[in-house]
């Protein structure tokens, strides 16, 4: 055991100003990183979708919506997401038994207007 | 300035004050330095979550009770969690358990190291704070690769986990923790010789064992007071059944013994890791579970970082829960602080409070809606019609502005 | 005459000389900071950028407070470093004014900036700046003793009361210079409890009393305090190396770069001690400059009275 005293991180302070720091500035390099499996925006795929709506029964929060604008027949499925709802959990995609809704590494959502936040996915 | 009594001071810290990081009221009375009374005002943080359970599924839920708390977000889903697989009668398979401890563990570790820094910057001891929040980037970096976010993982699903813990996840988490257990030493060495921490930290804001036995304290503050009690060792659930947990406790019952027994828990939960990854079994990593919960009801105990958490569900035979009650550490733990702040200084104030590492926001479950002569209660139509006017009278017409 | 006065009282080595030294200083001390905690630290312009803000910012007083007391007191506290600065040898071991007994009148400004502060809290009629206040009058009292010796001792055996030629007679004989090598060590010490930095910055602990006296001040009047506390870092190390570290060439540009070197030296050891340690109790501060602080200064008083008389 070491003696008692004040001042024992002096070792680790000075060795860090000779260390690279552990901040970066936002934006820095120009991107954002995330990790890899990062939970961001959404993806649809139209054709795989069979409208069965389980992701809008699912959603904690009522961000999505799925939209057919054809007929029952001649399905032309739209997703909506109100990306100020959405928290990211992906239970929507969990749900889906097609596989048609998967999320990207998108995590860039900052808008000015509070009506950009809705997308057209 | 208008309330002297004497040689009697209140000063109010809170709602807003930089020492706390949600609102909450603390009414100190002052004779000089020393405090003689305190008052603790709570409820600035209710939301309602428990109603909102009910009118909800369960799998929606399940992310409401995720976000009871920020930092013990894993501890509250893994109880509710099991909750439902009880009620539903689930066998979960045993590498989802495994997969939950890891989880579990690496959230402990995050708390921890974030209250050790929250704890260091309430006495002025900022360098630590950054060393300590610097280290805890890297397990927030691995808890978002695995799960998907930083904070919110989202890791348990009714019946067992979303995803599979992978080779390169394993050998990632392996490599980080070694890393992180010189550190922890190095921690450890700090809050033993360092002689300005030690004296803002020994003696201050203590909560004897009986005194501790007498307000239910739960978590690091009764572990510090010599109460060998833990959820994890005293009624183990999921993996822990296998794991051999080593219990801390300490005998100093202050400040000081709530961080070096936070410490030494870290050590533990490293080790924990490290055994569970060797150990974790093949296999599947979910359940079926149904939409519909047979009715019943069922109570559960979690370990978190901060103590026990208490989850009860009421299920009745449908898709909703019929009544769900969580009981959030600081809970318990509330009631010791104005024990623990009477006869201490105004200086320790703050790292009394922080001690107990609080959560408001998980503990208020009411609002206190004082009706004097000028207090009215308005709904939100109301209120919003209150707000146009009150800024049509100061000149400002909120419809003309463009944003 | 005048006007090279004037110039050398506003100008170089006055009054705007210090104020953007304050600034690099002020950088420099929240660099090195930042970056002995693993941080990136604020750009170089920081300190001027926060200044202009805070002019900018509308000025607002307490409905409770004393308007002319409050408007004046940052003025005298950025008035009374100013005056100070006068008598500090910058570039040579001689300064723009200097007379017998200076040292003592520096040490009489450097006790009216705490005293503004104090009544500038008082005069907020806040809680935290109330509280705030006493705590600066409790801490004066801490270090004011061991502050006074440890800056007079030097003095000794100069047999002089005056800072510049204490300087020029250490100057001459740089190896006596050793004989306060204690002294100077509970000097920094004494300056760092004085500039109620950490550990011993108690009066503004902002997770205690939020900031202490400076609570109800802002815009413009906060921006000339946070001036007047950086010209007084300035000041107080410019002052401890001018006793202390006594090297001098008598070439006036290398004086000058040598002036950098040295005051860049004391923050440096300053910032380290800033880092490190967690903030003391009030009580624990004053214990500590009593039991400590205040024995070998007054050893060394002794000492050097000795020495004196064989020299």
């Amino acid at each position: 055991m070491e003696k008692k005293g004040p001042g024992k991180l002096s070792k680790d302070a000075l060795k860090n100003l000779f260390e690279k720091p552990a901040t970066t500035s936002y934006m820095g390099n120009g991107k954002i990183i995330v990790e890899k499996g990062y939970r961001g925006r959404l993806q649809y795929n139209p054709t795989k979708c069979i409208n069965c709506k389980l992701c809008m029964k699912d959603c904690p929060t009522g961000a999505i919506t799925i939209i057919n604008e054809g007929t029952k027949e001649e399905k032309k499925m739209k997703a909506v997401l109100n990306v100020g709802h959405c928290i990211f959990c992906c239970q929507c995609v969990d749900s889906c038994n097609t596989g048609s809704l998967t999320f990207s590494q998108n995590v860039d959502f900052a808008r000015l207007n509070k009506k950009d936040l809705t997308v057209e996915l | 300035m208008s309330n002297i009594d004497k040689n009697k001071v209140t000063i109010p810290i809170g709602p807003q004050h930089p020492s706390l990081d949600e609102p909450a009221a603390f009414s100190i009375t002052l004779e000089g330095e020393k405090v003689v009374n305190a008052v603790i005002g709570v409820g600035y943080n209710h939301r309602g979550l428990e109603k909102a359970c009910e009118s909800r599924t369960y799998i929606q839920d399940l992310y409401i009770v995720e976000r009871v708390c920020g930092i013990c977000s894993h501890a509250h889903s893994t109880a509710f969690c099991i909750s439902i697989e009880e009620l539903a009668g689930i066998k979960v398979p045993m590498r989802a358990e495994y997969i939950r401890v890891i989880v579990a563990e690496l959230e402990r570790l995050h708390s921890h190291l974030l209250w050790l820094g929250t704890a260091c910057h309430e006495i002025g001891y900022d360098t630590m704070f950054m060393y300590t929040w610097r280290d805890r980037e890297k397990i927030l970096d691995l808890l978002a690769s695995y799960g998907g976010n930083r904070i919110n993982y989202g890791v348990n699903k009714f019946g067992g986990v979303k995803r599979d813990f992978d080779e390169t996840t394993s050998s990632d988490v392996i490599k980080t923790i070694n890393k992180l257990d010189d550190n922890i030493k190095h921690y450890l060495e700090i809050a033993l010789t360092e002689t300005t921490l030690i004296s803002r930290l020994m003696g201050i804001g203590v909560l004897s064992r009986k005194d501790a036995l007498k307000f239910g304290a739960v978590g690091p503050v009764a572990k510090a007071a010599g109460i060998d009690y833990d959820i994890r060792v005293a009624e183990p659930y999921g993996a822990y059944k296998e794991i051999p947990v080593k219990l801390i406790t300490d005998n100093h019952a202050d400040v000081y013994g709530r961080t070096v027994v936070r410490i030494f828990e870290m050590q533990e939960s490293i080790k924990i890791i490290k055994y569970a990854i060797k150990n974790m079994p093949a296999g599947e990593i979910s359940a079926r579970v149904p939409r519909r919960i047979p009715a019943g009801e069922v109570l559960t105990r979690v370990e978190a970082p901060r103590g026990e958490n208490i989850h009860f569900v009421r299920s009745n035979g449908t898709d909703k829960p019929d009544r769900v009650r969580v009981k959030a550490p600081t809970e318990s733990n509330w009631h010791g602080v104005q024990h623990m702040l009477k006869g201490g200084k105004l200086a320790d104030v703050p790292i009394t409070i922080a001690a107990i590492d609080p959560c408001y926001s998980c503990t208020d479950r009411a609002i206190v809606v004082n009706t004097g002569n000028d207090t009215k209660i308005m709904d939100w139509k109301q209120l919003r019609q209150y707000s146009i006017d009150w800024y049509k009278k100061e000149g400002i017409d909120i419809a003309a502005l463009k944003l | 005459m005048i006007l090279k006065m004037l110039i050398k009282v506003f100008i170089f080595p006055g009054f705007l000389f210090m104020s953007i030294y304050s600034f690099l200083m002020e950088y420099l001390d929240r660099k090195i900071y930042a970056r002995m905690q693993s941080r990136t630290g604020p750009p170089w312009y920081q300190p001027i950028a926060d200044f202009f803000k805070l002019i900018g910012k509308s000025e607002i007083i307490p409905k409770d407070a004393n308007p002319t007391m409050f408007r004046l007191l940052p003025l005298i506290a950025l008035a009374s470093v100013a005056a100070a600065f006068a008598y500090i040898p910058i570039y040579s071991a001689t300064a723009t004014f200097s007379f017998d007994g200076d040292i003592v009148v520096v040490l009489y400004f450097l006790t009216i900036i705490p005293l503004t502060s104090f009544l500038a809290g008082w005069y907020s009629r806040n809680a935290y700046a109330t509280i705030g206040a006493t705590r600066i009058l409790t801490q004066m009292f801490a270090y004011e003793v061991p502050l006074f010796m440890c800056m007079l001792a030097p003095a000794l055996i100069a047999d002089t009361w005056s800072i510049s030629q204490i300087s020029a007679y250490y100057a001459v004989h740089p190896l006596h210079a050793l004989i306060n090598i204690p002294v100077c060590l509970t000097g920094i010490i004494a300056i760092q409890c004085k500039l109620e930095r950490a550990p011993f910055d108690t009066p503004e602990a902002e997770t205690e009393i939020v900031s202490g006296v400076l609570v109800e001040y802002g815009g413009n009047l906060l921006a000339i305090f946070k001036m007047a506390t950086n010209c007084e870092l300035v000041l107080v190390i410019s002052f401890f190396s001018a006793i202390f570290l006594p090297f001098f060439t008598g070439i006036a540009w290398v004086d000058f770069i040598l002036y950098f070197v040295k005051t860049l030296l004391v923050l440096f050891i300053l910032v380290l001690m800033r880092a490190t340690m967690a903030r003391l109790e009030i009580n624990n501060t004053i214990r500590f400059c009593w039991r400590y602080l205040s024995p070998i200064a007054f050893a060394q008083l002794i000492i050097n009275i000795l020495v004196r008389s064989v020299l």
